[in-house]
């Protein structure tokens, strides 16, 4: 806190009330206790007033995102809903080649909700912002009546700057490009599932959740050539792969006996009739590279530990402009396309 | 993941596609005159797809798919009255995950879920069990769908719900039994099959002697199976060694699996709770007789039928299948799916039509999933 501010009352409270969302003093205590004291923002005024070196270069541009973030549960193995708000929209600001700087954080609180919960995950988006080098510099809370909600989304927006003369983008991917992953597939997805308690499985899954500015940084460093990168959250890496297809208008065809799954996750799709090909990831990327960069990128995601099993998955190829396809352990080939809808389990 | 990356290992699969070959080649089996082998189960079909089996096969194999979907042979006339029974107050619907989809004429469960009713997806019956106990005062209804394979836990579940007397829990009962609906495909004089692969999960229940009808009425081979590639691929090369020397006899694939006579617990649950039906419609099939079951009159009290007044205990309720969709002749083998004029053109999985474009174990969301329909096409 700024030296002259009134320093934050202690929360006394367990839960949130509505009283919490009142706008009054309660309102401020919350605010103040739990999620100031953890962000640390510059400045106490509604709005945040920012300065940046790196937007003052010539031909640097802004970039910007918004994400909404509900999980159920909100704390999972491998971390929490704070944390996956911090990493996907760090995330969605990296991928585009932009360097994060500031975050907004929105909570929407649901009555009842352990003040306990908002510490935690106050503290995990701090730390995680911290990691990744961006700074929470503003935000708002609102509280809604018990039913309304799931105790607590989080919306983050981001800021980033993209360096002069870096263009990164979907359409960029040429043909022989090679299609790269930092890692396992699907760890988020299974270690969801897993963690909701009704499937009676027991794993020692964990959520991939991470930020990957730096994992893209090294990259770019070792690969100029990166044309293009999607971290494959909702709907899975066979989503970011048909996008990136349809919007280069060619087609990519993967190595099934290449893709990176955990035995646990493939036991568990096997179970359930889902295809981790369409698991959700939140700290996995797929990135294209022209062929005679690729062995440098692999390299230089190895030597990071979210990206130490990076490994090339398949490549672009002219012909069939936004179809993607599996070559199958067997030599068949199948169409991987978009995912309808969601994942539901098979009857039997 | 153990004992299944065995039956899938690619240097097996390529000697036993070899030696597929060599025996279609041996018994005539050519791309215009294909031995027709139907693999009953929808499990069989996603795999074929999967893999690609389809086309990895000689081209002398062709593969008809059967009705042993239980989402796709679902009639929309029981969506409705799924759909009727969640929208009642004060009920809590439970339901398998891809029964959440098919398309009634008062839409899907999931659309009924979106206007406010009550449903809820669950992973097996005693989960909605648990749910009754948990809401007293509401009314838990599980949607008991499904062949041999599901029928003994919802069997199970309601026998359990009886000892502790729980009664606001009840199931609505659809099961089905496969050996029915063969018989009437094989009583088709337009059906022209060669030989079946049978499916596995339902004679870990049933055994395989329930098939005998097949090899000693119609004189058609029929081998059970494995769901992995492995052991579709070696049912295969069964059917065609019956073929090839003049045999027509149930054999087991799935000998790891399934034991001769089935499992008397399962089959003693279901006889103690289920009764026939007189008869069971079946989309695209039509009225079969004995081919449903309901609960027995002495378990009433967690009849859903019973309770709600709907149903069969209603009288059967028919309701036309939407204008041009062609699921019927599809399940019946008489197309193939891309036939289909609504195929790509107003039935897909994001909106579809039939239910065999909705369960990813219909033919029609195989095709289309896994290109065998676009690539075919091209």
């Amino acid at each position: 806190m700024k030296d002259g501010l009134r320093p934050a009352r202690t929360l006394r409270d367990e839960r949130v009330t509505l009283a919490h969302g009142g706008g009054g003093r309660a309102m401020r205590d919350l605010v103040e206790s739990v999620f100031t004291a953890a962000f640390e923002p510059p400045g106490m005024e509604d709005q945040a007033r920012l300065t940046s070196a790196a937007l003052a270069e010539p031909g640097a541009r802004l970039a910007f995102t918004t994400d909404s973030f509900v999980v159920t549960p909100v704390e999972f193995p491998g971390g929490d809903i704070g944390k996956l708000a911090v990493c996907g929209t760090v995330n969605d600001l990296a991928v585009g080649g932009a360097r994060p700087l500031w975050l907004s954080a929105a909570f929407i609180i649901e009555e009842g909700c352990e003040v306990a919960l908002l510490r935690r995950i106050a503290a995990t988006m701090r730390a995680e912002a911290d990691r990744a080098g961006v700074r929470i510099v503003t935000g708002d809370t609102k509280v809604v009546q018990r039913g309304a909600a799931d105790r607590v989304y989080v919306t983050t927006s981001g800021v980033g700057v993209i360096p002069p003369g870096r263009e990164m983008a979907a359409g960029n991917v040429r043909p022989g490009d090679v299609a790269l992953v930092n890692g396992v597939l699907g760890d988020h997805g299974a270690a969801i599932l897993a963690a909701r308690g009704d499937l009676a499985l027991s794993t020692d899954l964990q959520s991939d959740c991470a930020s990957l500015d730096r994992l893209i940084e090294a990259t770019l460093a070792a690969a100029p050539g990166l044309r293009c990168a999607r971290d494959a959250t909702r709907g899975g890496i066979a989503s970011a792969l048909n996008e990136i297809a349809e919007a280069s208008a060619l087609s990519i065809e993967l190595d099934e006996t290449a893709l990176p799954l955990r035995p646990e996750v493939k036991g568990m799709c096997e179970i359930l009739g889902l295809d981790p090909l369409y698991l959700a990831n939140e700290g996995t990327l797929v990135a294209f590279v022209p062929e005679d960069q690729a062995d440098a990128a692999l390299a230089a995601m190895r030597a990071l530990p979210e990206g130490a099993g990076a490994v090339a998955i398949g490549r672009a190829q002219a012909g069939e402009p936004g179809r993607v396809t599996m070559r199958t352990a067997f030599g068949g080939r199948r169409i991987v396309d978009m995912l309808v809808g969601e994942q539901l389990p098979r009857i039997c | 993941m153990r004992y299944v990356e065995e039956f899938r290992d690619p240097k097996a699969a390529r000697a036993l596609i070899a030696r597929i070959a060599e025996v279609a080649d041996a018994i005539g089996a050519t791309k215009d005159e294909p031995v027709r082998i139907m693999e009953i189960c929808g499990g069989h079909t996603h795999a074929i797809f999967r893999y690609g089996l389809d086309k990895l096969v000689h081209e002398g194999i062709e593969f008809i798919h059967g009705p042993g979907c239980p989402v796709c042979v679902l009639p929309m006339a029981r969506v409705d009255e799924c759909v009727e029974i969640a929208e009642r107050p004060g009920v809590i619907f439970t339901t398998f995950g891809d029964a959440m989809r098919v398309p009634g004429t008062k839409g899907s469960l999931m659309q009924a879920k979106a206007r406010g009713a009550d449903v809820r997806m669950v992973y097996s019956p005693l989960d909605a069990l648990e749910l009754a106990r948990r809401n007293p005062d509401r009314e838990v209804v599980f949607f008991g769908l499904g062949f041999e394979t599901t029928t003994p836990s919802t069997a199970l579940t309601l026998l359990q719900a009886a000892r502790e007397q729980i009664p606001n829990f009840s199931i609505f009962c659809n099961h089905i039994t496969v050996p029915p609906p063969l018989k009437a495909l094989l009583d088709d004089p337009w059906m022209m099959l060669d030989g079946f692969v049978g499916p596995g999960h339902v004679s870990m229940v049933i055994g395989v002697h329930a098939y005998d009808f097949i090899a000693a009425d119609y004189g058609k081979p029929i081998v059970v199976a494995g769901f992995e590639p492995l052991d579709l691929l070696q049912s295969v090369l069964m059917v065609l060694e019956q073929i090839r020397y003049g045999r027509a006899e149930v054999e087991n694939q799935y000998a790891r699996v399934v034991p001769e006579h089935g499992n008397p617990i399962s089959l003693k649950a279901i006889d103690e709770v289920y009764e026939p039906r007189p008869s069971f419609e079946w989309r695209g099939l039509g009225e079969i007789d004995a081919s449903g079951l309901r609960i027995r009159p002495a378990f009433a009290a967690w009849d859903a039928e019973e309770k709600f007044g709907i149903g069969y205990a209603a009288g059967p309720r028919h309701v036309a299948e939407p204008e041009g969709c062609a699921c019927g002749q599809v399940m019946t083998g008489r197309i193939k799916p891309t036939a289909c004029p609504r195929f790509g053109a107003g039935c897909s999985p994001e909106t579809p039509l039939g239910a065999l474009m909705v369960s990813s174990e219909g033919a029609c969301a195989a095709y289309w999933q896994y290109g065998g329909a676009r690539v075919a096409a091209e």
